[in-house]
This record gives C-alpha cells, sequence and structure tokens, in this order.
C-alpha cells in the first residue's frame, strides 16, 4: 500500500514540468481572461460588463453569424471528405497523385488563398463571374464581396474548399482501420454495396467522423484569417464572425475589459455545443 | 444443403502467380470435404472463389448444378467462416447473428426464433447482449459459427476456423465441430493446414500443394495409399521416413551398405529405373534392445515421450530416423545404440525422378 502510494507520488512529481508549461500557456490565460471580465480599468464591477454584452446587438449579430457559418460550413465539409474519401479509398490508376491534390487546399496558408479567393471573386475582373457569364447563369457581372447574402456564400465556399481536405484525410485514414474481412462477411451475409456501407462503413467511422467534427466545429468557430482577408467582416457587419469582433474590441477600441467577457461567454457557449456533440455521438465506442 | 463442383479452376494472381492450377473437385450433399495442404498452397484461395469473394481466370463452378460463376457472394446463399471470425465489432452478439437474416428479409419473429435455435445449439445464448470484445476466443468462434448456421446457407465454407484457438481448446472444439455437422447434415467445405484436424473430421480430403490437386480420397485412403512422396510425408506425425536407395536386382534394393529384399509384386514396375525412394512410416520400424534376425544397429540419439507413446530418433548410416516405440520400452535406463527392423509389408516406394508411388 505504501509502495503504490510513493509511486503515486513519483508519477505526480514526473507531470510537474508538463503541468507548470500547460499551465503557463493555456491555465492562466484563461483564468485571467475570467478575472479581468469582471473588472473595469482595474476596479471589480461584477457583472456588469456581460449585461452589457447581452444588450449589444452586434454582439448578437456576429454570434448568430458565427453559428451559420459552423453550421453550413461543417456538415458541408464532412459530406464532402466522406465523400472524397471513400472516392480516394479505391483503387484506381493514380490514386497517389489524386490523394497529394486532393489535400493541397489544407496545406496552403489560408490568408495567401483568401487573397486569391478575393481576385476570384472580384466583381469586375474575377473569374468567378466570367465563368457564370460564358456559361449564361448570370446576366450581368455579380458584386459577390459586395452583397451580405453574397458575401456570405463566399466566405462559406471558401472554408469548405479550404477545410474539406482535413475533413478527408481523417476519414480517410479511419477507412483504412476497417478490416477488409468485415466487408467479405457481410458480403457472404447477402449486403449490397448500399448496405455495406450503411451496416459496416459508416458505424465503424464514427469515431474518425466525431474528431473530424470537432476539431471542424473548434476551427470554424474560431474563424478569422480568410474572412478578415475577404470581406473583412462586411459588408455591414454580415459576415463578422465572434472572433473579429473581439479583435476590433480589443486592438481597435481598446475595451479590454469587455472582450474579456466576450470571450469568457464565448468559450462557455462553445463547450456546451461541444459537449453536445461529444454525448450525441460517443455515446457507444467501437472496439476491434 | 447442396452439391458443390469445380471444374478446372485456374487462379492467377498479378497474371503470373499461380494460385490454383486445373483444379477439380467435386463435394456432394452433405459431405464434409477437406482442402488441405501448406500455407500458400491455395487452399484458401479455392474456398474464396466458392464464396464468389475471388474469381477464376478458368474453370467453372457450379451449385446446384447451377453454373455461379457470374454469381456475387450475395446470391450464392453460402456461409463463409473467417479464420480471424470477421465478427462485426459494433455489433452485439444477437445483431452479429441477426443481420445476415435481417438482409435476407426475415421477419423479426423468424429471426428471433433462429437466433434462439443457433444460441441454444451453440450454447451462446447468455452472451447474446455482448460485443465481440468482450468474449473470449473460443466463444467469438462460437458465435461466428452461430452466425454462419443461423443463415441455413446450402454450403459452409469454413477457413482453418479453428487455428486461432489454444491446443486444448482447438481439440475440443473439433470434436464439437464434428457432432455439430453430422447432427446438421450439412455440406462443409472446410480448409485447414492441420492434417490431425483434417483427418479427424472428414469425409473427404483433398490434400493441395502448389495449386495443384495432389489427392483426393478417404483420409484413410491418402495415409494408405499415397499417390506420390508429397502425400505420404504431408500425412502422418511424426512424417514418413525416406531413404534413397539403387535398385540392384528385380526384387532387390540396395539401401545404404544393405541390401533389401522387396516383395516380387514390385518387378514389372521396377524395370528401367535405377533408383527409389523408400518410405516407412515411424509406426513400421520396429526396434529392439536386443539383436535379432534382420536388425541394424543404429545409433538412438534422441527419446521423445510424448505420454501415450515414445518417439525414437535413430541415426543409422547418417539418415535421421523416426520410431514410435511402446511408452516404456527404453525404460530409464540411458542407451546409445538400438536394433531396428523394417516392416518390409509396409514399405512404400517412390521414383526418384517424378517421385510417384511405384
Amino acid at each position: 500500500m505504501s509502495k503504490n502510494l510513493s509511486e503515486q507520488r513519483f508519477g505526480l512529481f514526473l507531470i510537474l514540468p508538463s503541468f507548470f508549461i500547460l499551465a503557463l500557456i493555456a491555465l492562466y490565460p484563461i483564468l485571467r481572461n475570467l478575472v479581468l471580465s469582471f473588472m473595469e480599468q482595474g476596479r471589480f464591477v461584477g457583472f456588469s460588463n456581460f449585461s452589457a454584452l447581452f444588450q449589444d446587438e452586434r454582439f448578437r449579430s456576429v454570434l448568430i453569424n458565427t453559428a451559420i457559418f459552423c453550421l453550413i460550413s461543417v456538415p458541408l465539409e464532412l459530406i464532402l471528405g466522406l465523400t472524397f474519401a471513400l472516392v480516394l479509398h479505391q483503387k484506381f490508376f493514380g490514386r497517389g497523385f489524386a490523394r497529394a491534390v486532393s489535400f493541397l487546399p489544407w496545406a496552403l496558408p489560408t490568408a495567401v488563398m483568401a487573397v486569391a479567393w478575393k481576385w476570384i471573386f472580384n466583381d469586375t475582373y474575377g473569374v468567378f463571374n466570367d465563368i457564370l457569364l460564358r456559361l449564361h447563369l448570370i446576366k450581368e457581372p455579380l458584386a459577390w464581396l459586395g452583397r451580405p447574402n453574397l458575401a456570405f456564400f463566399c466566405i462559406v465556399l471558401a472554408e469548405v474548399w479550404k477545410c474539406t481536405p482535413f475533413v478527408t484525410v481523417i476519414i480517410l485514414a479511419g477507412l483504412q482501420t476497417i478490416p477488409l474481412e468485415l466487408y467479405e462477411a457481410i458480403r457472404v451475409d447477402g449486403a449490397n454495396s448500399w448496405q455495406r456501407f450503411r451496416l459496416i462503413t459508416l458505424p465503424l467511422l464514427k469515431p474518425a467522423i466525431l474528431v473530424a467534427l470537432i476539431f471542424r466545429s473548434i476551427q470554424a468557430f474560431g474563424v478569422f484569417d480568410s474572412i478578415w482577408v475577404l470581406t473583412g467582416g462586411g459588408p455591414g457587419g454580415s459576415t463578422e464572425p465572434i472572433s473579429l469582433y473581439i479583435y476590433d474590441t480589443v486592438f481597435r477600441y481598446l475595451k479590454f475589459n469587455y472582450a474579456a467577457s466576450m470571450v469568457c461567454f464565448s468559450f462557455i457557449f462553445f463547450l456546451l455545443f461541444i459537449l453536445i456533440i461529444y454525448l450525441t455521438f460517443s455515446r457507444r465506442q467501437i472496439e476491434y | 444443403m447442396a452439391e458443390v463442383r469445380l471444374e478446372n479452376i485456374t487462379k492467377l494472381f498479378g497474371g503470373h502467380i499461380i494460385g490454383l492450377k486445373d483444379f477439380s473437385l467435386q463435394v456432394k450433399n452433405g459431405e464434409f470435404v477437406t482442402i488441405l495442404g501448406p500455407s500458400g498452397s491455395g487452399k484458401s484461395t479455392a474456398l474464396r472463389i466458392i464464396a464468389g469473394l475471388e474469381h477464376p481466370d478458368k474453370g467453372n463452378i457450379f451449385i446446384d448444378e447451377v453454373n455461379v460463376n457470374k454469381h456475387l457472394p450475395q446470391e450464392r446463399d453460402v456461409a463463409f467462416v473467417f479464420q480471424s471470425y470477421a465478427l462485426y465489432p459494433h455489433m452485439d452478439v444477437y445483431e452479429n447473428i441477426a443481420v445476415g437474416l435481417r438482409i435476407k428479409g426475415c421477419c423479426k419473429a423468424e429471426i428471433q426464433k433462429r437466433v434462439q435455435e443457433v444460441t441454444g445449439l451453440l450454447e451462446i445464448g447468455k452472451l447474446l447482449k455482448r460485443k465481440p470484445k468482450a468474449l473470449s476466443g473460443g466463444q467469438r468462434q462460437r458465435v461466428a459459427l452461430a452466425r454462419a448456421i443461423a443463415k441455413r446457407p446450402k454450403v459452409f465454407l469454413l477457413d482453418e476456423p479453428l487455428s486461432n484457438l489454444d491446443a486444448s481448446l482447438r481439440e475440443r472444439m473439433r470434436t464439437e465441430l464434428k457432432m455439430l455437422f453430422n447432427k446438421l447434415k450439412a455440406t462443409v467445405i472446410y480448409v485447414t493446414h492441420d492434417q490431425t484436424e483434417a483427418m479427424s473430421l472428414s469425409d473427404k480430403i483433398a490434400l493441395i500443394n502448389n495449386g495443384m490437386l495432389k489427392q483426393v480420397g478417404l483420409p484413410d485412403e491418402l495415409y494408405y495409399q499415397p499417390k506420390d512422396l508429397f502425400v505420404a510425408s504431408f500425412l502422418g506425425s511424426p512424417p514418413i521416413n525416406t531413404l534413397e536407395a539403387d535398385i540392384i536386382g528385380e526384387n532387390a534394393l540396395m539401401c545404404g551398405k544393405i541390401c533389401l529384399n522387396i516383395s516380387s509384386d514390385y518387378r514389372l514396375k521396377l524395370k528401367n529405373k535405377n533408383k527409389v525412394i523408400l518410405g516407412l512410416r515411424p509406426e513400421d520400424i520396429k526396434v529392439y534392445l536386443e539383436p535379432k534376425e534382420n536388425t541394424y544397429l543404429a545409433q538412438l540419439i534422441l527419446i521423445e515421450r510424448i505420454g501415450k507413446y515414445t518417439i525414437l530418433s535413430l541415426n543409422w548410416q547418417g539418415q535421421i530416423l523416426k520410431a514410435i516405440t511402446e511408452r516404456d520400452f527404453i525404460g530409464q535406463h540411458k542407451r546409445d545404440s538400438i536394433w531396428f527392423q523394417f516392416d518390409m509389408n509396409k514399405l512404400y516406394l517412390f521414383d526418384k525422378e517424378t517421385l510417384n508411388t511405384i
């Protein structure tokens, strides 16, 4: 018993350095942020920042923007990523090349690609308008980044294009862990290709899909660089996500405490969101 | 229940590696046939071709006189038990058994009835709610079998189903398998590399090597009337002893420095040949502690006590011979040498060139 105890102490001792580093870069900022959100100009002010937050029209608007952005782009990425992964999992000539190419968008820097998208969507010289005009899908050039709904479409498209490869890779890795024999067994059991997908592929991919879903939700919730470059949150704040508002609050309006309360609120809001996803999808663990 | 017939099946991998070559096999209704062979011999390929998981390059597959070459696995109405069992990890035992029936379109009551039936038969009724992960090797084996039996297929295909079990469990399952399939009167094609399994389970054994069928027949036929040296040496444990010999007369052989007289039946068959290989099973070598008529002296180099009997390794003129004796034949004394005698009636002769039985 005493030996066990000392072993436990020794173990705790061993994790001390990493705990210290983690505390410095994660725990301290979180706690510091929490403290800041209850203060104003060095004084404790209770919940006044938070009550201001709930009155703030712009905050409500960015919260909704962010939520819609997540709810559209993440499911799209999952569906496309799953489709691509299923295709790239098949054997065909040039598969290695196709895999490499499909991963390219994820490998490029977001800000650089956002500049490229900005060119593509440009209303006068953009290639997007050009293609649509030539296909006779539109009669005159559209100001893609100048109208709220169109601009929102653009940021979603750029994000989906950029992040689908990430989902593809994770799901492709998941596909490769499924033993071939299971497919053979279910075939002998009489399953056609759709039944094979529904009975074997999909349930066994659940862990991979869950990982992709959580990672992508986190990233989409904090989306900053692509939107900052592409629309700057405009027009009229219609594409502004939380991160951009927080950035403005800190660096343009220098309202640190108010920004801290925003961070706190979105942190808790998002934690709940992830918890719900996790509880819905991971009830049953799959083990081989 | 059904008949299966393979006609001249040839299967190449990557265009040139031979999986199976001109392989033919007939399995009658209710027969338990084992495809036996060393690893890489093509026995699993044969089974997978019957199931439709591989496609032959040449030849025809018939199930109940219907050519099923073009049929997908799901259309063949066979059950396959995999070496690794291939249980669905995300489904519990009940689901594992039921899913195939559901795909087939059985109604709920029928599924329930059949699952109850097979789980009762295999004594896994208490495990229905467990996931494969929470089962032991033997239990997984039973679930895999139950899944196959519940389907009531035309043919059972079993791919080394016992090889992942430990020795004692394997022996027990072997007996159970035999009783089970006797009771079901099912057509079974069973693949194994274990000759004991094949001998004890099968109505008929098809021995295969390098993708080619070596011999088909009753277990005893293969053991006592092997067509060639490969068949003779694959069956039997310890394996058959082989010695090279020169033909020096119509019915006389020179083996090392010893002249052996063989039965005059061989006289005609030995014409135009000058070298043969002698085969003698370990149980057909008699050993003596004292010299007797027609006995030869050999060095005793190893004694293996197996329990019921003892295996002796003899060094005779630089060749190792294995002989089986009674358990207490040697006693506790150490000996360096021993006398032995060939049982000339049980001798096999193989052509040195073709390795076929003479």
